[in-house]
């Protein structure tokens, strides 16, 4: 069986690359992370075996090109408190931009990465660690502390300001 | 890579909705993108026709497909990923042209299509017969005995019926125009009913 067209895996996959991209890189680099990783699957996808794991291969190219937008942001000029804004229109409170991502930027890359892969793209962690290297062991636990912490920040965040403005009122 | 559901999915909800017109535009600059590093082989959009919805499809070359509803669009995208390459993206901007000039021609307001194509899915003798067509002009019509004479093999009329039949780029490579000897219209990859009127649209038929 030959390649399904390109246009077909974009439209599978897309969504979901760009969850993993948002939850690793955050919303300044997200969008960049998805076109690289796109880009570059487009550039070798007809070298791709048939029948091979497209998630999984889009996975490992997500993962290099996240690391490469991590890098270059870091070599940029350190921001001010003001960061630029998201390029998003919709965001709300609830956002993913806002509170999760705070949380999620003070975890560990591996932690951030090892959440991305298992719960929002989907992969077993044996997956997982194929995509990021270490065990499959190694992952699940990363998950589980980044998890772990996601749910003492993050969730304790969340609450904290509704209950302020109950007391405000 | 599907996401599961579970309780941390819950914690990681505010990442599960993706906008619509976020992933529009992404998908709008990665064609673009594409396009500019030269790793888009196969360009496609749908445009509504008279005729219904028509599948135009590029290759950097030139328009190398035009497909009727009835042939079925995702299959003939992947008969292009198999013959062609299998990077084929929507993006509508290499096929601005071929709209202008397919809405042109549904207005009365075009005989005849300027485009560069690409030929490369006819092989052989019914390339040479698919060449020959445009010299059908508009509002004229040609039998199958006549293209096959014009295509150097008079007796060839069965051939010269499978090179129209099997046309991968109708309406702006006319195989409309060539009909049958006794007077009836043939067949045609859109149906007769398409056929007769594009015969119709050009004044070829009342």
């Amino acid at each position: 069986m030959s390649s399904e067209p390109f246009e077909a895996v974009v439209a599978r996959y897309g969504p979901t690359v760009l969850r993993v991209c948002r939850a690793v890189v955050g919303p300044v680099a997200a969008e960049d992370a998805w076109s690289e990783t796109f880009l570059a699957a487009l550039r070798a996808y007809p070298d791709l075996r048939p029948g091979s794991d497209v998630g999984a291969w889009l996975a490992t190219i997500a993962h290099r090109k996240a690391i490469d937008q991590l890098r270059a942001q870091a070599r940029r000029p350190v921001p001010t408190e003001v960061l630029p804004e998201p390029a998003s229109r919709d965001r709300l409170p609830g956002g993913w931009e806002g509170d999760l991502w705070e949380a999620l930027s003070e975890l560990p890359l591996r932690q951030r990465e090892c959440i991305a892969y298992h719960y929002l793209a989907g992969l077993p962690y044996a997956d997982v660690a194929a995509v990021l290297g270490g065990t499959a062991a190694a992952a699940r636990r990363a998950a589980a502390d980044g998890i772990a912490t996601l749910r003492r920040s993050y969730l304790a965040d969340a609450c904290a300001p509704q209950l302020e403005g109950r007391t405000l009122r | 890579m599907t996401a599961p559901s579970s309780a941390e999915n819950v914690l990681l909800a505010p990442l599960a909705a993706v906008d619509a017109a976020d992933l529009a535009r992404l998908r709008d600059r990665l064609a673009a993108q594409a396009a500019s590093e030269d790793v888009l082989d196969v360009a496609f959009r749908t445009v509504d026709s008279p005729v219904g919805p028509l599948l135009l499809a590029a290759t950097p070359e030139g328009l190398v497909r035009v497909a009727y509803a009835r042939e079925d669009h995702e299959r003939v995208l992947a008969d292009l990923a198999a013959r062609i390459s299998p990077r084929v993206l929507r993006a509508p901007a290499r096929l601005d042209r071929a709209v202008r000039e397919l809405e042109e021609y549904f207005a009365g307001h075009r005989q005849a299509f300027d485009l560069p194509l690409d030929l490369r899915l006819i092989k052989g003798f019914r390339r040479v017969v698919i060449t020959h067509l445009p010299e059908i002009g508009y509002g004229s019509t040609a039998s199958y005995t006549a293209l096959a004479a014009a295509a150097g093999n008079p007796r060839a009329v069965r051939a010269a019926g499978t090179a129209c039949a099997t046309n991968p780029l109708p309406i702006v490579v006319p195989c409309h125009r060539v009909v049958r000897s006794d007077g009836g219209l043939g067949q045609y990859l859109g149906g007769t009913e398409v056929k007769h009127a594009l015969l119709v649209l050009e004044g070829a038929l009342a």
